[in-house]
């Protein structure tokens, strides 16, 4: 697989760091293992860190929106965090910062959710 | 300047996503495109041959999807073809956020980032006869190498 998916759990927060390239193929097994995670019904946010994700198409952008309205249902918060310029472009071109702010560490992505 | 020109041809599989993009952009590395053109090149051969597996083929590994790929000069022209259930209405189905497949978590944005990314997009497609995608663009040379 393309791509390494590595999780922490921090209070209520699942912090999901991400490392090689998001398509169709790696976005479906995310999806998977994010949403065993948030049906324990123990986490009310997540946090993307993106800082070693090298490549996302829009099945990648699919798969965070998707995590997005999840989350926003549950009453929960997502942030991301540590964007490389060319996954920043296909977010920029979706729109996707009118709804998401994008954090330099993951530190700020954390405490942007605002949990004491 | 040269032409120079491949075809490749594989399986409706989603594992074949990033050979089919990692190929095209190793072809069109000879051109010594900057990092942000591959990386658009790359963007782009994975939205339509992801298309070509959800939409042409709704996922049946039978399909065959077909890529060539032509240099001429610092033109590249990259065709991604399917034999699969094609477009009722392209015009739309090019609008950003239209989908119909918005169960499977699919944002309409494919189209658009084909556009957005290549100097021309053209798209031909048949109901029940199959899809082409053709994707144009200009690199800049290089002119301390060449
Ligand atoms: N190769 C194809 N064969 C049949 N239908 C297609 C094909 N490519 C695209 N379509 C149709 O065009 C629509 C728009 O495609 P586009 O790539 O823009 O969005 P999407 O694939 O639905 O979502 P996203 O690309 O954001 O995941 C699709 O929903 C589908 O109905
Ligand atoms: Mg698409």
């Amino acid at each position: 697989m393309s791509l390494q998916i590595s999780m922490e759990m921090e209070r209520n927060t699942l912090i999901i760091r991400l490392e090689g390239e998001l398509d169709h193929h790696t976005s479906e097994k995310v999806r998977d293992k994010i949403e065993a995670e948030v049906d324990k019904g123990i986490i009310n946010n997540l946090v993307f860190n993106l800082e070693k994700l090298s490549f996302m198409d829009s099945s990648g952008l699919g798969m965070m929106l998707g995590r997005y309205k999840k989350i926003r249902q549950l009453d929960g918060k997502m942030s991301i965090c540590s964007v490389q310029s060319s996954v920043y472009k296909i977010f920029e071109l979706s729109g996707m910062f009118k709804i998401l702010s994008v954090y330099d560490t993951e530190a700020d992505a954390i405490n942007a959710l605002g949990v004491a | 300047m040269s032409k120079n020109f491949m075809t490749l041809q594989f399986a409706a599989k989603s594992e074949n996503e990033s050979f089919a993009r990692v190929t095209v952009a190793a072809f069109i590395a000879q051109l010594d495109p900057t990092l942000e053109e591959i990386h658009d090149i790359k963007t782009v051969v994975s939205e339509a041959v992801t298309n070509a597996v959800i939409h042409g083929y709704e996922e049946d590994a039978n399909g065959i999807i077909t890529i060539s790929a032509v240099i001429d000069g610092a033109n590249i022209e990259i065709t991604i073809a399917d034999n699969g259930k094609g477009i009722e209405n392209v015009e739309e189905a090019m609008q950003p956020l239209y989908t119909t497949k918005p169960e499977l978590e699919r944002s309409g944005m494919g189209f658009t980032i084909m556009q957005n990314f290549m100097d021309e997009m053209n798209v031909e497609s048949k109901v029940g006869e199959g899809t082409k995608v053709t994707l144009r663009k200009k690199i800049t040379l290089n002119s301390m190498i060449s």
